[in-house]
């Protein structure tokens, strides 16, 4: 497959009053076209500060720091953040879906208004032809009577709906890649089943990829058929889908899957929670920052600095010294 | 939670409870909301039951009409063998001390100006339950050690806490007064998921360590309900739907919501969900101000018939207590 998208060595920090907040710490991933990527880990691990960082989405505080965001052959983060190259990626060619369908759309103006002035703006269009791409998007995506509710505002959609016009305003302009940030976790969750297969069916006929940011380790198993795990700005391991759930390497991602209830389990199945806190992003020792919680560590993690991300098995890598897999009965 | 007696602690028949909707500057009502419409169940000594539902299914309003923080509109909560409905304020308030609730948010269920112990002292306050200030002291110092929370944090202020470890002082509080019930509504979707895992064994060691401790387990997820839960009630728009033991309700559902509901949880196992059953249902939870004739699934139910419509089906048992409520079981 051809890569799409490739992340080197970003970082993204925050300047506190406390100190200086490495959110993201040097990660690098890539997105193959045609491709669902789960993006997973706690709040404040960085998944979505990564994800905006592409974006140059990040205002101050916060700076990227370094690293580079090569797309179509450009490296992203050399255009100003406002600047007219950055606008004919943003939003365009890469388009966003946050989580709060609530907040994310303009509460003065109606549903059409939202979804033409993308069209206008990046495809050129007039107004007569993007108000009928409107309508098309909505029914594509699953909005009954879409003629006559173009001109409804956002507060006369359930928080369902509110979400499909999130998914036609970021494929209106056909992107080719879909980044979707916790896009269900505020809605039912018979109401998140129908967004999440209609995303995979959208991306599917665009034709663009998907990137699913997450802390729902069942979502990505579902869906993903690559998987990135976050941990305090860093990736600690990644994987096809099925490797990291075949075959889960790293002590955090062990550690998640054996904390978590499964719908499927054996009746008396005890819990067997990761002790401790994600740790604080101001200051961190050089390393490995799961090394307080990890119960596989060795000498070797307390004198080394964090390695960096090792294979153990093909195009299988985790960040970690330990030998997990004889352990890990 | 082996011994199981065979008595109920709470016994509800038939709850019914209406919201009045009003319009205009008279407040005339103009309709009922039908929040709970009919609910008939037993938990017993020691059990935990589980009541699931998506938002508006009527879950929570039974846990506050439990706790006696309703009036009914209809019906009979019998707790401890007494009618709770009918008990005038001062009575009430009596019995409520052998009840407690566990909020869903640690952050705005515990008041920001309270110190830790003052707020898990409180109910002894409220109650009269020591009779000397070095009996409370120990009592409050007794109860941190319980739910796993250093003593010398007492004077603490709950921002000094972590989400955890701010529900661990919403148990503590809740188990105050030697509770023989405790509606957990919603206790650990607000945490991230490295910490649910420490929430959820902490509810389930408490209820082995203490003698009559039962929990009415109130959330939407579906796979932590079934973990907790010796039974688990399904609701949908104010009824149980079906209610079983957690053990069959993923091996045998039977109600079509409770498979569609089932179906839309991904497990974190790729291998298994490859071979799951897939129900996405159409349409939304229509609003429960006007819910459709007959049974109220039906409009989004892969298995209606024009019977459907005609009326409600009762909860009925097929057999080793399961309970559904459909005409095509």
């Amino acid at each position: 497959m051809t890569e799409l998208l490739r992340v080197n060595n970003l970082v993204t920090q925050f300047k506190t009053e406390s100190g200086v907040v490495r959110a993201v710490d040097g990660i690098s991933y890539y997105i193959d076209e045609l491709e669902i990527v789960g993006l997973v880990g706690e709040s404040g691990c960085g998944k979505s500060v990564s994800q905006l960082s592409t974006m140059q989405l990040i205002s101050a505080p916060g700076e990227i720091a370094g690293g580079e965001v090569i797309f179509e052959g450009q490296n992203l983060l050399k255009f100003e953040a406002n600047g007219p190259r950055m606008r004919a990626v943003r939003g365009a060619k890469i388009a966003m879906i946050f989580q709060e369908p609530m907040t994310s759309l303009n509460p003065v103006l109606t549903i059409g208004q939202q979804l033409t002035e993308m069209l206008v703006l990046h495809m050129k269009m007039s107004d007569d032809t993007s108000r009928k791409r409107a309508i098309e998007l909505m029914s594509m995506v699953g909005i009954p009577g879409a003629a006559s509710r173009i001109d409804d505002y956002p507060h006369h959609f359930s928080g369902g709906m509110r979400q499909r016009v999130m998914i036609a305003m970021a494929l209106s302009c056909n992107p080719r890649i879909l980044i979707a940030d916790e896009p269900t976790t505020a809605l039912d969750v018979t109401t998140q089943a129908q967004l999440l297969e209609l995303m995979k069916d959208m991306v599917q006929h665009f034709r663009a990829s998907l990137v699913i940011v997450t802390h729902n380790l069942g979502v990505v198993a579902r869906y993903a058929q690559r998987i990135y795990i976050m941990y305090a700005g860093r990736i600690v391991e990644s994987g096809t889908t099925k490797d990291i759930f075949g075959n889960p390497r790293h002590p955090y991602t062990i550690g998640l899957l054996k904390c978590i209830p499964r719908l499927d389990e054996e009746e008396g199945r005890k819990l067997v929670p990761i002790e401790g806190l994600p740790p604080n992003l101001i200051n961190m020792p050089s390393t490995c920052a799961f090394l307080p919680r990890c119960h596989y560590k060795i000498d070797k993690c307390f004198k080394e600095p964090w390695p960096g991300l090792t294979s153990v098995n093909g195009n299988h890598f985790i960040r970690c010294y330990a030998d997990t897999k004889e352990k890990n009965k | 939670m082996n011994q199981k007696r065979n008595d109920a602690i709470l016994d509800v028949k038939d709850l019914k409870m209406y919201f009045p909707v009003t319009r205009g500057l008279l407040r005339r009502k103009v309709a009922d909301v039908k929040a709970v419409d009919g609910v008939s169940f037993k938990l017993m000594k020691d059990e935990t039951l589980g009541l699931v539902g998506e938002s508006g299914c009527g879950k929570t309003t039974i846990g506050r009409c439990v706790l006696g923080l309703y009036r009914p509109t209809g019906g009979n909560i019998l707790f401890q063998d007494e009618n709770i409905t009918s008990l005038p304020e001062n009575k009430l308030r009596e019995i409520r001390r052998k009840m407690a609730l566990i909020f869903q948010d640690p952050y705005s269920s515990l008041d920001p100006r309270q110190s830790a112990g003052s707020i898990v002292g409180e109910p002894l306050k409220i109650h009269h339950l020591s009779t000397s200030r070095g009996e409370y002291n120990d009592r409050v110092e007794q109860l941190f050690r319980i739910v796993g929370l250093d003593p010398s944090m007492t004077d603490r202020f709950p921002h000094e806490f972590s989400g955890g470890q701010r529900q661990r002082i919403g148990v503590a509080r809740a188990l105050a007064c030697d509770p023989n019930l405790i509606v957990c509504d919603e206790p650990i979707s607000a945490l991230d998921v490295s910490i649910q895992a420490q929430i959820i064994n902490l509810l389930e060691e408490l209820q082995e360590g203490i003698k009559e401790l039962s929990y009415l387990f109130i959330a939407h997820d579906l796979s932590v309900v079934r973990h907790i839960s010796d039974r688990v009630a399904v609701m949908y728009l104010g009824r149980i739907v079906e209610i079983c033991k957690s053990r069959v309700l993923y091996d045998n559902p039977l109600h079509p919501y409770t498979r569609a509901l089932l179906s839309a949880i991904p497990i974190a196992d790729p291998f298994v969900e490859e071979t799951r059953e897939r129900i996405i249902l159409k349409g939304e939870v229509p609003s429960p101000l006007n819910p459709p004739p007959g049974c109220s699934f039906h409009p989004r139910c892969f298995m209606a018939i024009p019977d459907c419509s005609q009326a409600i089906p009762p909860l009925r048992d097929i057999g080793e207590g399961h309970q559904v409520a459909c005409i095509r079981v």
